[in-house]
């Protein structure tokens, strides 16, 4: 089992670091449109063939990965962050400022997400470069997406201000902040590492979902949710089994994570 | 009791006989809507289901020739319209019954018309009608004999009564008895309709046996354009009306025999710039966007034919102006597609003091020249077409920002806020005859996109591109209608309010189990003649 986790880390670490080397990896710039070859198949020229507007399908997957790489867990550590805080402190004081913010939790997670993303769509300003574009919407996934991480540190905060081992800490004395710094965090730090992980995968595939909406990536900066795009057509599944590449590379990828966040949790 | 087993025994062989089943499946017509009816009354028809419903079940005084675009008569044997053109007479079949019996007259002609132009109802098919103020006036002389007075002349009179299903003035049934070649025999909500043959339906064939020949159609709402494909190659659906170019590519790989390209088809795909004044954009924005050679050099510096080519894999034309070619009569075929010409966009450029530096385009005052272009979200085609639309602008040193919205807040946008740069959007085009455009070319109309709704001209093309058609609307000679429509095209060509990028092919699939099928440009595509379309063994029956 420690040889699957290793290699889970060298593929992760060769991933991140085609996609960090992707200005010389990469066969083509990602927007060029090699107009005369659209929806080509995987050839020595395009690895992976080219999209419907013939652009170098590896070299958009390369260039998407290093933004969903580097974007989606970025989100994940915000989102995560705002989870442990809001989270972590209403679990640690408990009473009225744990029903006030769980009241809060519930009313966040109750509302039509949906349609509040395209109302703020709808008030960003149109004129924002693809860069401007993608971090916005990452930075709007962190800070939306707190709620439901935020509702199991809050519990494991509980459950763990009643455990023997923060009874002992009271017993010696321990309160207030340092109580909070040197015993609550360190032993709430699985269950953060959790949340950090389980939300990239989900903010990567809201990503893909907003672009219908308008909120993902513009183009022509690709990304994995832009990628996968390409298979709401799923009867392309037998005539351009090439097209799942991106999707496989996203499970592959997540796999490694959850394999990688096992190993962080027995250190932990 | 023995007698009811066998009976019971022969009915169970016969459902389960496939010989049996096949035949009877093959008397059906099966296809897919993309959405449920919102409405089964025809005159309150405003969506592509209801709109099918209509076209199936309405029974019309006058009916357009999918395949000549000429008028044909229907339940009237002759019309006259009026010098003035406000007035059209009917002389009406005689011996036609509803679906449920009901006698067919003038007086319900009459009753239509009141319906329709009721301001109650609401009726879209009525607001083209509607001219000016004033009352319609109807006058019937006998059953058979109907003249309808409008307040102001209407172009094209004759034409919109394609659109009018005559309903019955005394039936029971109200709008549910009809006069066309099928009814309303089944709905069920979310799912399905049945359509059943019109008993009563008055046309015959050469040799005599009643129309039409299919006895049912089922109606089968889907939404998943995927699995209605999938459904047409299984043979469990018999066409498919209108197709985007990539599904007719993979027909055309999976069954080509099924597969129909008619050409080029009458909706185009546009780009326009936000010309408002009152808009919330910087003054050097209003002022790229209100120069002509600014509007001349982007539309020269797209690639239309790739546009073509690899959007729509060829299965598109890159468009002239706002009449299609497929309009036979309307379009002015002197005109040629703007050709892609980056020299040519950078001369234009230059002559409104535009310089390239460092490989970005620069305007007078020094500002880098970039702007955004927002188009619906999920559009595939659109998006893809923004896309290449931003490569080749940046070859002339344009940065241009794509922008998908969703429907309601790009309409908004472009209708009450202006905070827009430029948008690229289709226009759906059913009606031939250019008039039907005049709330898009006056000034003063709303959908006039590009600065809608002006109390006088913004510009000297814009007023005469008014003159011009108003002249034709308030004309009834059609030689003097086409020399004004051929100009509004000359103008709108030369100066490109709109920047028409393509006119997509009209495409559409048909089962090989269909006969007498023979797609058209025009809705609806594929069942224009559905009194005439046979189906599985009925061909050698019906023949």
């Amino acid at each position: 089992m420690k040889w699957v986790r290793v290699g889970a880390v060298l593929f992760l670490l060769a991933v991140s670091t085609a996609c960090l080397l992707a200005d010389f990896v990469a066969p083509a710039p990602y927007a060029q449109q090699f107009r005369d070859l659209p929806d080509a198949a995987p050839s020595g020229q395009h690895l992976l063939g080219t999209d419907d507007l013939g652009r170098d399908r590896f070299s958009r997957l390369l260039y998407g990965t290093r933004v969903s790489l580097l974007l989606a867990p970025a989100a994940a550590l915000l989102s995560s962050l705002l989870a442990a805080l809001i989270g972590g402190a209403a679990g640690f004081v408990g009473g009225w400022l744990e029903d006030c913010v769980m009241a809060a939790t519930d009313l966040f997670l109750s509302l039509p997400w949906l349609f509040l993303l395209m109302m703020v769509r709808a008030f960003l300003p149109l004129n924002v470069s693809p860069v401007s574009s993608v971090v916005i919407t990452f930075a709007l996934l962190g800070c939306l997406g707190w709620a439901a991480a935020a509702r199991v540190i809050c519990a494991a905060a509980r459950t763990l201000c009643g455990s023997d081992v923060i009874l002992l800490a009271r017993a010696s004395g321990s309160s207030g902040f340092r109580l909070l710094w040197r015993h609550v965090i360190p032993n709430l730090k699985p269950v953060l590492y959790a949340q950090f992980w389980i939300s990239i995968p989900v903010f990567i595939l809201t990503e893909a979902n907003l672009g219908i909406l308008g909120l993902g990536v513009a183009e022509p900066l690709p990304s994995w949710g832009s990628l996968l795009r390409e298979l709401e057509n799923f009867s392309a599944f037998s005539a351009q089994p090439w097209q799942f590449v991106p999707l496989v590379l996203l499970m592959v990828t997540v796999g490694c994570f959850q394999l990688v966040l096992r190993n962080q949790e027995l250190w932990a | 009791m023995r007698h009811r087993l066998l009976l019971s025994a022969f009915l169970l062989f016969l459902a389960l006989n496939p010989a049996t089943a096949n035949t009877q499946s093959r008397s059906q017509l099966r296809f897919c809507l993309g959405s449920e009816p919102k409405t089964l009354n025809p005159l309150l028809v405003a969506d592509d289901a209801s709109e099918t419903i209509r076209y199936l079940t309405g029974g019309v005084l006058l009916r357009l020739n999918r395949l000549t675009q000429q008028m044909e008569p229907e339940l009237a044997t002759s019309w006259k319209v009026n010098r003035t053109g406000n007035s059209i007479s009917f002389t009406l079949r005689q011996n036609v019954r509803f679906s449920d019996g009901t006698p067919f007259s003038a007086e319900d002609v009459a009753y239509t018309v009141e319906r329709l132009m009721d301001p109650a109802l609401h009726s879209p098919t009525g607001d083209s009608f509607r001219s000016s103020e004033g009352k319609v006036v109807t006058q019937t002389a006998g059953k058979n004999q109907i003249t309808i007075s409008f307040p102001a002349p209407i172009v094209g009179l004759d034409k919109l009564f394609d659109q009018v299903a005559i309903l019955s003035a005394r039936s029971p049934k109200k709008e549910m008895a009809v006069l066309g070649p099928y009814y309303v025999a089944e709905d069920k909500a979310g799912s399905d309709l049945l359509l059943n043959r019109n008993p009563n339906y008055w046309k015959h064939d050469a040799a005599g046996r009643p129309l039409p020949y299919i006895t049912s159609i089922r109606l089968d709402i889907q939404q998943n354009r995927d699995i209605e494909m999938l459904r047409l190659v299984r043979g469990e659906i018999d066409f498919i009306n209108s197709l985007n170019a990539e599904y007719y590519d993979k027909l055309v790989a999976q069954a080509p025999k099924m597969a129909f390209d008619t050409g080029v088809g009458l909706d185009s795909e546009q780009i326009w710039f936000n010309q408002v004044p009152g808009a919330p954009l910087p003054a050097y924005k209003k002022a790229w966007f209100t120069s002509t050679n600014f509007r001349r050099a982007i539309s020269a510096s797209i690639h239309r034919d790739d546009l073509a080519r690899v959007v729509f894999r060829g299965h598109a034309r890159p468009a002239v102006s706002w009449v299609s070619p497929a309009n036979k009569f309307w379009f002015n075929a002197r005109l040629q597609p703007h050709p892609f010409d980056r020299r040519a966009a950078l001369q234009a450029l230059a002559q409104d003091g535009f310089r390239l530096q460092g490989g970005t385009l620069r305007d007078r005052t020094g500002h880098n020249v970039e702007f955004s272009v927002m188009t619906n979200a999920g559009n595939k085609a659109r998006e893809q077409m923004a896309t290449m639309i931003q490569q080749d602008l940046a070859a002339i040193g344009i940065r241009l920002n794509v922008v998908t919205l969703d429907f309601p807040s790009l309409i908004e946008r472009i209708t009450r806020s202006f905070n827009y740069e430029a948008c690229l959007l289709g226009l759906v085009n059913d009606d031939l005859d250019p008039n039907a455009q005049m709330n898009v070319w006056l000034s003063s109309a709303e959908n006039h996109q590009w600065n809608p709704s002006q109390k006088t001209p913004a510009t000297a093309w814009e007023a005469e591109i008014d003159k011009l058609m108003r002249a034709q609307a308030s004309s009834q000679d059609v030689k003097k209608r086409k020399l004004a429509i051929d100009r509004v095209q000359e103008i709108v060509w030369q100066q490109e309010p709109f920047i028409y990028l393509v006119n997509k092919d009209s495409m559409s699939a048909v089962s090989t189990a269909l006969h007498n099928a023979h797609p058209v440009v025009l809705r609806p595509q594929v069942y224009w003649n559905i009194d005439q379309l046979t189906i599985g063994n009925d061909v050698a029956r019906n023949r």
